[in-house]
């Protein structure tokens, strides 16, 4: 198999992965959350967080880990995004500047794949330290588990943003912007 | 008091992503000349 089908193909399955949890912690847990919290006579949202949330940040922190590494891999194969000097990856990070070839494809590309660093690295800091002291994973005044409630909550909604003109930008290469 | 923060609300979360594409479209075809 070309290594550039397999590469794409598990960009594909760990995107899914990572971004589809992003918007199940956003659209879903996030409210039931909440809901189950205002319901007095209900069975509250501890089975939530003890059961189903550790699970889904285990996927959604490694999903977010293979779709960087699959895409960046995929960038440096590719030989179309290749400069004369530079492999696809750094020409695309560069946004072009250091071969010179700022092409709209690969300013595009390289501002989604930024957009998707910085995705990353909000999993990795804001979001999954903080979780961790809300799980009760990591010991935490009830004052720093307000906070990291907080701070984890516009990390993971940042994300969200930002998700929506990524897909944008990741599309381009394959005409949806450009 | 409701917080005022866009982000609290999901319409406010898609708008702000729709505005972010739009502005980095326009960014992208400034830097690229386009």
């Amino acid at each position: 198999m070309e290594i550039e089908i397999l590469l794409r193909w598990i960009h594909f399955l760990s995107g899914i992965t990572w971004i589809g949890l992003l918007y199940y912690f956003n659209f879903v847990q996030v409210p039931g959350m909440a809901a189950a919290t205002a319901d007095a006579g209900g069975p509250g949202p501890s089975a939530i967080g003890k059961y189903i949330a550790p699970r889904a940040l285990w996927w959604f922190r490694w999903g977010a880990v293979v779709t960087w590494l699959s895409g960046a891999a995929l960038l440096a194969h590719l030989p179309y995004f290749a400069g004369p000097e530079t492999n696809g990856f750094v020409n695309v990070m560069t946004l072009g500047y250091l071969s010179g070839m700022h092409t709209t494809q690969i300013v595009a590309f390289g501002i989604g794949a930024w957009l998707a660093t910085i995705m990353l690295i909000n999993v990795w800091g804001p979001i999954w330290q903080n979780q961790k002291k809300i799980l009760g994973l990591k010991p935490a005044t009830p004052e720093e588990i307000t906070r990291a409630k907080r701070v984890a909550f516009l990390a993971s909604r940042s994300n969200v943003v930002m998700s929506i003109a990524m897909l944008l930008f990741m599309g381009a290469m394959h005409g949806l912007l450009f | 008091m409701k917080n005022a923060n866009p982000l609290d609300t999901v319409h406010g979360t898609i708008i702000a992503g729709l505005v972010l594409a739009v502005v980095l479209t326009y960014v992208v075809k400034l830097l690229a000349g386009a």
